[in-house]
């Protein structure tokens, strides 16, 4: 086996891993303190795409796009939660699948009806174009190295944010214990409304990342919730770093099955019978981590505190 | 139960025998295209029905059950593919195949409860979905024709026959609401009811719930399965779509529509549902921008659905 | 085994528990003979709860062993025990509240019965199970409430049927998990005689925070402080005994 592939191949997984990981971040907490069902984020990881994309195009610049395009979710995000979101929270999660499943017809139709059904190409800018040289042969393209990097650094500040500060305090004692953060006289709306905008600004930085690498299309954020959905079942509702462990995890065993699975299986079984079974085994790989973590830890790698006490 | 003409009663009722007319009402007003589409309405009734059956009574909010739309059809398309039409082997692949997969999914997630139930429902129905993508041998995205329905090996019933295959569906449909109805108000019906109430309590007097709750799992796969079954026969096609986590998504908002822990409110909200699609979206393509935020007021002041709006109740609520 | 130990019905032998940091339950051994009723008091967060959860198997201990009628139900769930004649009821009303209070007997009865896969006959139609229901709902003074909706009773007689959802199981044991719980103290004293007339037939462990109806119906007392045995004894002793004056019947009415 070639190794250089080998590498790269890791490195695509990794870089997965990391969109992934600002998916589940931000999906992770608001199902671990809030305990609302939220379809919606695939919406949006579409949002900040089109979003971030129009204004990188209006500008002239990706980076000014990328930059505009925080404050704008943020402030997306805080309107999602208190137009619709936030008389959801005392409901049965029945209801807010229903009701989450209602917003994502609506933002992907008005995305269609907006920026038309073909979506929005954006091109990467000509600095973040070409590659770098990794050492010992291995070349890997520049901007997929800017995905890893901006991902890592979003990682350690969410990372700080959570451990370190009181606001952090407040999110992983509501990520617990609901009721004891109530007790702590914290202004409990206002908090979710605050996580709430975090998340939207991370899913929305993964989906306007990818979109120079794919392109911006309706209903792209579907695929990648419901892979962020198997991340944060590995890595434990509540739980950031499950969330980066098992993104990074779920990332990387997504991609190196889908390059190497038919090669492994040629060992054992013929040509034929590999190149068949290849693919759709390694489609199904990740989901079958999932069970077996799930067979065997219920609550996830990571639960959070108090999560394990009788039900 | 009372015995009263109530208004719910009378919805059935008129629904029932709307579905039973259809095949010479559509034609005497010369619209003979309303009788595929009734056909299509009834096979995702059963639908519905299988899925209230485990989540209007048993709480078990399943995000993936059009998983078994898919196994029943597949079943179908590739015992054809392969040249393999006889009914009476492909009715029971379609329905061993969707109790297999609906008790290793049972398994899995049963283990679970809340939002964790609801993700990983969804996501091992999209395993089996990007499984029907990858499968080139059978048509990947773009799926698989079916050349032949099912041949049960007799001219007196013959699917081919577009009113046998109707009122084939038809007779389904029933037979599952008459199974599901006898099922509810069974002693194993009690102990389902019993764990969506209070799981804890039911373990408390000595009832292991885990196999109650995994027998219904199957019961309702199985049941969704036949609808799947019938999907494909009915279309003479099948591909991964009929496995898409939207018709998932759109297969809860039936039930809820109609009404859950109602009998009939499931085939009510497929009735609407699929009406409302097929009107709405001739008035205007981009219909669901009212569509999705009619569906958030339907859950935010319509509790109970239709049926619970016109007053049935199953459980008393 | 230790002397108490023998002709008991119900024994815990050192059982550990921690949740995190916080230990739950140390060395807890507990025993209780049939015929009598042992009431387990103590402050709050003496581990009380958590003690109920490890007998009836809804929390497994980290260690230690817990023997009914001389055979080890460690290990067995919580459905398993009340098959065995174990059975308990809960601090927080459990009934099932959308069900009416005959359908809340009827489950166990059903249980006690055997299996429930049985499909096809309406359950309410069926006399084997609706005779023995509406015999336990006479018995204790529910008998005309049967068609009421469990969520629309009292609270005084949303207690009764708790206790009467475990009564329906039939079982040789029973854990009492704060009866008491919010009720006046007319009701409370209805319930202290039925309780006490319960003894003739059934073992009973009795977790409870009102003091009176401990002391009115216990045969032997154990006194929890913090998640440990502090005294084990007759009411008379545990009254004197200076180490749980202070710890606790100090600080209370008593």
């Amino acid at each position: 086996m070639d190794y250089v592939l080998l590498i790269e191949q890791l490195l695509n997984g990794f870089q997965l891993g990391i969109i992934l990981f600002l998916m589940a971040a931000g999906l992770t907490l608001v199902f671990g303190i809030m305990d609302l069902v939220n379809l919606a984020h695939g919406s949006l990881f579409m949002i900040g795409a089109f979003v971030g994309g129009t204004l990188a195009l209006a500008t002239g610049s990706f980076l000014l796009g990328a930059v505009l395009m925080v404050p704008a979710m943020f402030v997306i995000g805080i309107l999602i939660e208190t137009i619709a979101l936030r008389t959801l929270y005392r409901r049965s999660h029945l209801d807010q699948v229903l009701a989450t499943f209602g917003l994502i017809l609506f933002f992907n139709e008005a995305t269609r009806l907006i920026w038309g059904p073909e979506g929005l190409v954006i091109p990467l800018p000509d600095f973040l174009e070409g590659t770098v040289a990794l050492g010992a042969g291995i070349t890997y393209p520049l901007y997929r190295v800017v995905i890893i990097g901006i991902g890592l650094l979003v990682a350690l500040g969410l990372y700080l944010l959570v451990a370190k500060t009181r606001f952090g305090m407040l999110v992983r004692a509501g990520a617990s214990n609901r009721t004891m953060a109530g007790a702590l006289g914290v202004n409990i709306p206002v908090l979710f409304t605050l996580v709430f905008g975090i998340g939207a600004v991370l899913a929305g930085l993964a989906g306007l990342i990818i979109t120079p690498i794919t392109q911006a299309a309706i209903g792209m954020g579907e695929d990648v919730l419901i892979l962020a959905f198997v991340v944060i079942v590995i890595g434990g509702i509540g739980s950031v770093r499950g969330a980066f462990i098992a993104a990074v995890l779920t990332g990387v065993i997504d991609t190196m099955g889908r390059s190497f699975l038919d090669l492994l299986l040629l060992l054992v079984l013929p040509a034929n019978a590999a190149e068949a079974a290849g693919p759709a085994l390694s489609s199904m790989l990740i989901y079958i981590l999932m069970a077996g973590i799930l067979f065997f830890r219920p609550q996830g790698l990571f639960p959070p505190r108090g999560a394990t006490a009788v039900q | 139960m009372t015995h009263r003409l109530t208004a719910a009663g009378a919805v059935t009722a008129s629904v029932l025998v709307l579905c039973a007319a259809v095949p010479y009402l559509a034609p005497a007003l010369d619209e003979p295209f309303y009788v595929i589409v009734f056909a299509r309405i009834m096979i995702w009734a059963i639908a519905a029905v299988s899925l209230n059956l485990i989540m209007g009574y048993g709480g078990m909010i399943s995000f993936g059950h059009a998983v078994y739309l898919g196994i029943g059809g597949y079943a179908v398309a590739i015992l054809g593919f392969h040249d393999i039409t006889s009914a009476w082997v492909q009715l029971p692949v379609a329905i061993g195949l969707s109790a297999v997969v609906a008790l290793v999914f049972g398994v899995i997630c049963l283990r679970t409860r809340g939002i964790y139930f609801i993700m990983i429902t969804l996501a091992l129905a999209q395993m089996v979905y990007f499984l029907g993508v990858s499968a080139e041998r059978y048509g990947s995205d773009d799926g698989l024709n079916i050349l032949w329905r099912s041949d049960f090996g007799t001219r007196h019933f013959d699917l081919e026959d577009s009113v046998v295959m109707y009122y084939t569906i038809f007779a389904v449909l029933l037979g599952c609401l008459l199974v599901k109805w006898r099922i509810v108000f069974s002693r194993f019906g009690m102990v389902l009811r019993a764990s969506r109430s209070n799981d804890t309590r039911v373990q408390a007097v000595g009832v292991p719930t885990f196999r109650y709750r995994l027998v219904a799992f199957v019961i309702a796969g199985v049941m969704c399965g036949l609808a799947g079954f019938l999907q494909a026969n009915l279309e003479r096609f099948v591909s991964p779509d009929m496995m898409n986590w939207h018709r998932s998504g759109e297969l809860i908002l039936m039930t809820v529509l109609g009404g859950t822990s109602t009998l009939f409110g499931p085939v009510v909200g497929a009735v609407i549902f699929l009406m409302l699609s097929e009107i709405l979206s001739t008035v205007t393509i981009h219909w669901h921008l009212v569509f999705g935020p009619f569906l958030v007021l339907v859950v935010l002041f319509a509790r109970g659905g239709v049926m619970g709006l016109l007053g049935s109740r199953d459980t008393h609520d | 085994m230790t002397k108490d130990a023998r002709g008991a019905d119900l024994v815990a032998q050192g059982l550990n528990k921690s949740f995190g940091g916080l230990q739950a339950a140390t060395d807890l051994s507990v025993s209780a003979r049939r015929g009598e009723i042992h009431a387990v008091i103590g402050p709050n967060g003496a581990g009380k709860t958590t003690f109920v959860h490890m007998l009836s198997g809804f929390l497994r201990p980290d260690s230690g062993k817990i023997v009914f009628q001389g055979h080890d139900v460690t290990d067995l769930s919580p459905a398993a025990r009340v098959q065995r004649g174990l059975a308990r009821s809960f601090q927080i009303t459990s009934v099932f509240r959308e069900f009416t209070v005959l359908e809340n007997v009827i489950l166990p009865v059903q249980s006690r019965l055997g299996h429930s896969f049985r499909f096809w006959r309406p359950v309410l139609s069926d006399p084997t199970v609706l005779e023995p229901a509406r015999a336990l709902l006479e018995e204790v003074g529910l008998g005309d409430r049967a068609g009421v909706v469990a969520g629309h009773l009292a609270h005084g007689e949303q207690r009764q049927l708790e206790i009467a959802i475990a009564l329906a199981t039939k079982p040789s044991f029973l854990l009492l998990d704060e009866p008491m719980a919010g009720m006046g103290p007319d009701e409370n004293r209805a319930l202290i005689d039925f309780l006490g007339a319960l003894k003739t037939d059934h073992g009973m462990l009795l977790v409870e925070h009102d003091l009176d109806a401990v002391f009115a119906l216990a045969d032997r007392i154990t006194v929890l402080v913090y998640g440990r045995v502090m005294a084990s004894g007759r009411p008379a002793e545990i009254r004197k005994d200076a180490q749980v004056r202070d710890a606790y019947l100090g600080e209370t009415q008593v």
